[in-house]
Order: structure tokens, then C-alpha cells, then sequence
């Protein structure tokens, strides 16, 4: 008889859903903040409990939702990487709100606060959509509600610039989103199926007799292009800096850990259970991923050494980390594909960690975020500068600490590869570098020079346990990555 | 050759709409332009969508007098499908008007160079 977790991952859609629709009409700004958290918190702990359920049952399902069964109906599958991926998202999502819980409520008007919720629940909602699903255009309506609840939470802090960057966000997401829906159509069109399961026959089917193979390609192409240009891949990125440079701490932290992985993870996904492996390597659509991924790492990082505003540096940074992923993926192997889902985790503590410490550090420098302003900011907020500290070497890759773990299994996931190993390696070792020509010098500006006039950032708890939970987070994945690893793998073989 | 053409006329001109659509947001500068393109870009893939559920000869997929013959209707997956892109569609581009609209009312331009042009300048 099937456990009453396998229930959770439709539980936690709902609620974040229904919470989303009840908070719109919320006027107390504390009630809406409180039930946000309380939403991610409760789906961490219910995404927990169903991932320890599969793990032990080493099994992964397909949850039938509504009165008509598959090929008509809807569905979403979970298994162990589904559900791992679910609760570091929520975690995270819990972090975030807590790690940026001051700055939130001094830039978003009061009476608007209900409507921020509204969009962090959607977005939580989506990116359990993305991880869940079984379906392609369910996929296409989840990227369109994560696209406006995005934007909507860049521009909640409502200034000029933050409504620019939003409009470009806006239009590069749509962008993708226009190139995945056309591709899923032309699926469609050839396959006549909509669900995974299906679509993954026919596809093997259609790789086997040779016929329509240049729609397969296309479709291939303009869906990595479509979930490209929304994961910010190199040389879609443009859009970032200013959209995650400008927004309030918990929007930056949200969207530069979360929300740019929900796309990441649907690549992953498509990849594997829609066209196959084999298939995305017999169309080299994995080389070019790889490509842009390896260019993203160097280029990002390069971008971001030119950079003086900190936020602004932490955003091209994200390009460079999730030129890791990329080229995880573009190895075109399931070790690949672990080592890029590790990544997305590793990225997700760390990247809310570093904003939400350059937040805190920021409050007492009456929010200027420029890296010479910060100088010195670290010995009055400690903790925070702590959490720079942490999140800065494990982006550098040292041991003991997320990052690091994330590089060994790349490196280990390209040993079978004799045509990317090289390659792989090299620009392993040349991002490493680069990430400590900026990260490192932030990192020393932040503790030297001491000002004695200025002002100590006040206590905060909230911050501070999100600051603490990521610190410990990263520590844990650099310590005991192994665990991890064998969920991963696990996950990617019942996927 | 052009028996090819006249049978694939619809994703023909979807995939030229599509390209006309995809274009004019990555080119235009006006941002209502971009919204119209956006719009035309989603016309294309609904006009694919719903050629490829058409089937000559057939009715819309409403059952009337309780006769459930699939015979006598069209695919009804592919109008289903529309609809719902419709749907976020029409709200994709609200979000974007009233976006822009904001835009607007702060930069009193809708040209996305002047926009750029005048946040660097804020920026020195």
C-alpha cells in the first residue's frame, strides 16, 4: 500500500497555491510575511519526509491528478531527486524570507506586502511545478506564472531602475518562453502526446525509423535555446545583473538561488525523460550546451572582477555558476547530469547566503552597496561578514565547503569523457581562479579597515538564523557530499 | 514542391509568424511594439496548435445529445491547449502594459535605448 507521503508533493503545490490566492486579499503586511514562511516551511518539512520515503523505498511514481487518467489527464512524478530538489528549494525559499525579512519590509510599501507574498508563494508553487511535472504544457504554464511572479518581485521595490530591469527581464523570459511553448507544440504536432512517459516512446520510437528528424532537432534546439535564455546561460545573460542587482535582498536571493534553477532542473528534466540522452547526444545539442556553459563560467567571472556594486558582482557570479551547470549537462552523461543537479543545490545555499549577507552589510552603510563602501562593514555586522566569508570560498572551491564538492564530481563526471576531459578540467581550474580575483579581494575589503564612526548593524534573529542555517547548509554539502551524491543518482536512475 | 507548401501551409505560416514575432521583440526598441510582437509570436504557435487538431469534415468537440461518436468531432486536446496559452497570454501582456505604463509615468519614454541611455546616466 503506497505511503501517505506520496500524497506530499501535490500537498505542497496546493498550498502554496491556495496560500498565494488567500494572501491576495490580505491587508496586514506581518500576517501575509508570516504565512509565507510558514508555507515554505511546512513544504520543507512535508518534501523532507517524501524524499526520505523514496530514498527508502527506492521508488519513484506518478501522482494522477483529477477524473481522467493519463494520456488525457495531468500528472507529476516524484522520486528522489524530485524530492531533494523540493526541499532545498523550500529551505532555501525559508531562508531567503528570513534572511531578508528587514530590508523586505522598508522597501515594499505596507499595504502591498500581501501582494509580494502573493508572488513568493507562486513562485514556490512553480518551482515545485517545474520539479514535479510529468506534463510539457503544464511545464510552459508554471515557466509563465514563474515568469510574472519573478518580474513582480523584482520590481516590488519600485524605482526606476528596478522597473527597467524588470521590462527586461520580462521580455527575455517571454522570449524563452515563446521558443519552449513552439517547440512543445511542434512535439506535439509529431508525437501527439503531451505527458513524458509518452512523449519519451515516441521520441525513441521516431530516433529509431529515422522520420521527422529535422523537427526533432528543431524542437531539441529551440526549447535548450527557450530554458537557455529564462536560466540566464552565456549569452542570454544580459538581463541578470540588473534584474537581481536592483531588487530587494530576498527577491535577489530568491531569484539568483532559486528561481533560475527551476529552469535548470526542467533542461535536466526534458533531457532526460522527454528526448533522452542518447538522443540529445546524437544531435550534438550537448556540446553546444556545453559551449555556452564552459564560456558562461569564464565570461561571468570576468564580468564580474570589472564590477564595483557588490549585488552587481554577485549576479554576474550566478552567470558564471550556472555556466557549471550547463556544463554538467553538456557532458551528455548521467554522472554529468548528478554533478550539475549537485551544483544546483550547492548554488542555491550559497548565492542566498552571499546576498543576504551583503544585505545585512549594506544596513550599515546606509544601504550603498558599492564594494568600496563595504570596506570595513564586516566588524560591524560579524556575522554577516562571516556569511560573505563562507559563501566567497566555497564559490573559490575550497575544501570543506559546498563548492568544492560541486567541482570534484564535475571533474570526476568528466573522467569517462576522453574528448571533454581536458577541457573540463582546464576550465574548471581557470574559474577557480577567476572567482578568487574577485571574491577574495571582496572578501579582505570587507574586514579591513576598521571605521570606528560607523554605525553597528541592529540585532536582527531572523537574519541571523538564515545566516547561520546557509553557513551550516554549505558546511554540510561540503562535508558530507557523498549522501547527497547517492540521492542524486539514485533520483536520475527512477527518473 | 508546391504540393509541399499548400499541404503545409499552416505550420508554414506559423514558423514565418513565429520568426516575424521573435524578431521584432529582440529588434524593436518601442516597448508596446515588443508587447504586439509578443503577440504575434503566441498567434503563430496557436495557429499551429490549432491546425494540427483540425480535422477536415468535422465538428467542435461539444457533445450535444449525449452521442460521444469521436468520429464526428475534431481533437479537442489541441482548443484546450489554446485556450489555456490565450489565457496566459492575455496575462503576460497586461502585466506588460501596466509595466510599461509605470515605465511611463517615471521616464516619460518607451524607447528601450533612451531607458538604458538614462539609467547609465543615473548610474555616474
Amino acid at each position: 500500500m503506497p505511503s501517505l507521503a506520496y500524497n506530499f508533493p501535490y500537498i505542497c503545490i496546493f498550498i502554496a497555491m491556495i496560500s498565494a490566492i488567500l494572501l491576495s486579499v490580505s491587508n496586514s503586511a506581518k500576517l501575509s510575511y508570516y504565512v509565507t514562511v510558514g508555507v515554505a516551511a511546512v513544504c520543507a518539512v512535508l518534501s523532507f519526509i517524501f524524499l526520505v520515503t523514496v530514498v527508502r523505498d527506492d521508488a519513484s511514481f506518478a501522482f494522477t491528478m483529477g477524473k481522467f487518467p493519463a494520456p488525457f489527464g495531468n500528472e507529476i512524478k516524484g522520486g528522489p531527486l524530485q524530492g531533494l530538489l523540493a526541499a532545498v528549494f523550500s529551505v532555501v525559499m525559508v531562508m531567503a524570507l528570513l534572511g531578508g525579512k528587514t530590508e523586505l519590509f522598508e522597501d515594499v510599501d505596507e499595504k502591498k506586502m500581501g501582494l509580494a507574498c502573493v508572488m513568493l508563494n507562486m513562485v514556490l508553487a512553480s518551482l515545485l511545478v517545474l520539479t514535479y511535472t510529468n506534463d510539457a504544457f503544464t511545464a510552459y504554464v508554471f515557466i509563465e506564472i514563474s515568469t510574472i511572479a519573478a518580474c513582480a518581485l523584482v520590481m516590488i521595490k519600485d524605482s526606476g531602475p528596478t522597473l527597467v530591469a524588470t521590462i527586461r527581464y520580462l521580455f527575455m523570459s517571454l522570449l524563452g518562453s515563446g521558443l519552449f511553448l513552439f517547440s512543445v507544440i511542434i512535439l506535439y504536432a509529431i508525437t501527439g502526446h503531451l505527458l513524458m512517459p509518452q512523449l519519451k516512446e515516441s521520441v525513441e520510437a521516431l530516433m529509431a525509423n529515422g522520420n521527422y528528424r529535422m523537427p526533432l532537432v528543431l524542437c531539441l534546439a529551440m526549447m535548450t535555446a527557450g530554458l537557455g535564455i529564462k536560466a540566464a546561460m552565456f549569452p542570454f545573460h544580459r538581463w541578470l545583473p540588473d534584474a537581481h542587482g536592483t531588487a530587494t535582498t530576498t527577491s535577489s536571493a530568491v531569484l539568483s538561488g532559486l528561481v533560475l534553477k527551476g529552469y535548470a532542473v526542467l533542461m535536466i528534466l526534458m533531457f532526460c525523460r522527454v528526448f533522452t540522452l542518447d538522443t540529445v547526444r546524437a544531435f550534438h545539442i550537448n556540446d553546444v550546451v556545453f559551449t555556452f556553459g564552459f564560456l558562461g563560467m569564464i565570461m561571468g567571472s570576468v564580468k564580474a572582477i570589472r564590477e564595483h556594486h557588490a549585488k552587481r558582482m554577485l549576479a554576474y557570479s550566478s552567470v558564471a555558476q550556472l555556466g557549471y551547470v550547463f556544463m554538467g549537462i553538456g557532458l551528455g552523461t548521467e554522472a554529468g547530469i548528478a554533478a550539475a543537479c549537485f551544483q544546483i543545490i550547492a548554488h542555491a545555499f550559497t548565492k542566498p547566503l552571499l546576498f543576504i549577507s551583503v544585505g545585512r552589510l549594506a544596513s550599515t552603510t546606509h544601504h550603498d552597496k558599492q564594494l568600496s563602501a563595504l570596506r570595513g562593514s564586516a566588524w560591524n555586522a560579524p556575522l554577516a561578514g562571516i556569511g560573505f566569508g563562507v559563501g566567497a570560498l566555497s564559490m573559490v572551491g575550497i575544501p570543506l565547503f559546498g563548492g568544492f564538492a560541486a567541482k570534484v564530481n564535475f571533474a570526476t563526471a568528466s573522467i569517462g569523457d576522453t574528448e571533454k576531459i581536458f577541457l573540463t578540467l582546464l576550465v574548471l581550474a581557470i574559474s577557480s581562479v577567476l572567482n578568487a580575483l574577485y571574491y577574495i579581494p571582496a572578501l579582505i575589503g570587507l574586514w579591513s579597515d576598521r571605521k570606528p564612526e560607523a554605525r553597528h548593524a541592529e540585532k536582527d534573529t531572523h537574519c541571523a538564523v538564515a545566516l547561520v542555517c546557509l553557513i551550516a547548509g554549505i558546511i554540510f554539502l561540503g562535508v558530507g557530499f557523498s549522501p547527497i551524491m547517492d540521492v542524486i543518482v539514485q533520483g536520475i536512475r527512477l527518473l | 514542391m508546391l504540393d509541399i507548401i499548400i499541404d503545409n501551409r499552416y505550420p508554414i505560416t506559423a514558423m514565418i509568424l513565429f520568426v516575424i514575432g521573435f524578431g521584432n521583440m529582440m529588434l524593436q526598441p518601442n516597448l508596446i511594439k515588443k508587447v504586439v510582437a509578443f503577440n504575434v509570436m503566441d498567434a503563430a504557435t496557436f495557429l499551429l496548435l490549432a491546425s494540427r487538431g483540425y480535422i477536415a469534415g468535422r465538428a467542435a468537440a461539444i457533445l450535444t445529445d449525449g452521442g460521444a461518436n469521436t468520429d464526428l468531432y475534431v481533437n479537442p486536446i489541441p482548443a484546450g491547449l489554446v485556450l489555456t496559452g490565450i489565457v496566459v497570454s492575455v496575462s503576460v501582456s497586461a502585466f506588460s502594459l501596466a509595466l510599461i505604463q509605470r515605465i511611463h509615468g517615471s521616464y516619460g519614454t518607451v524607447d528601450m535605448r533612451v531607458l538604458l541611455a538614462e539609467m547609465k546616466k543615473r548610474e555616474e
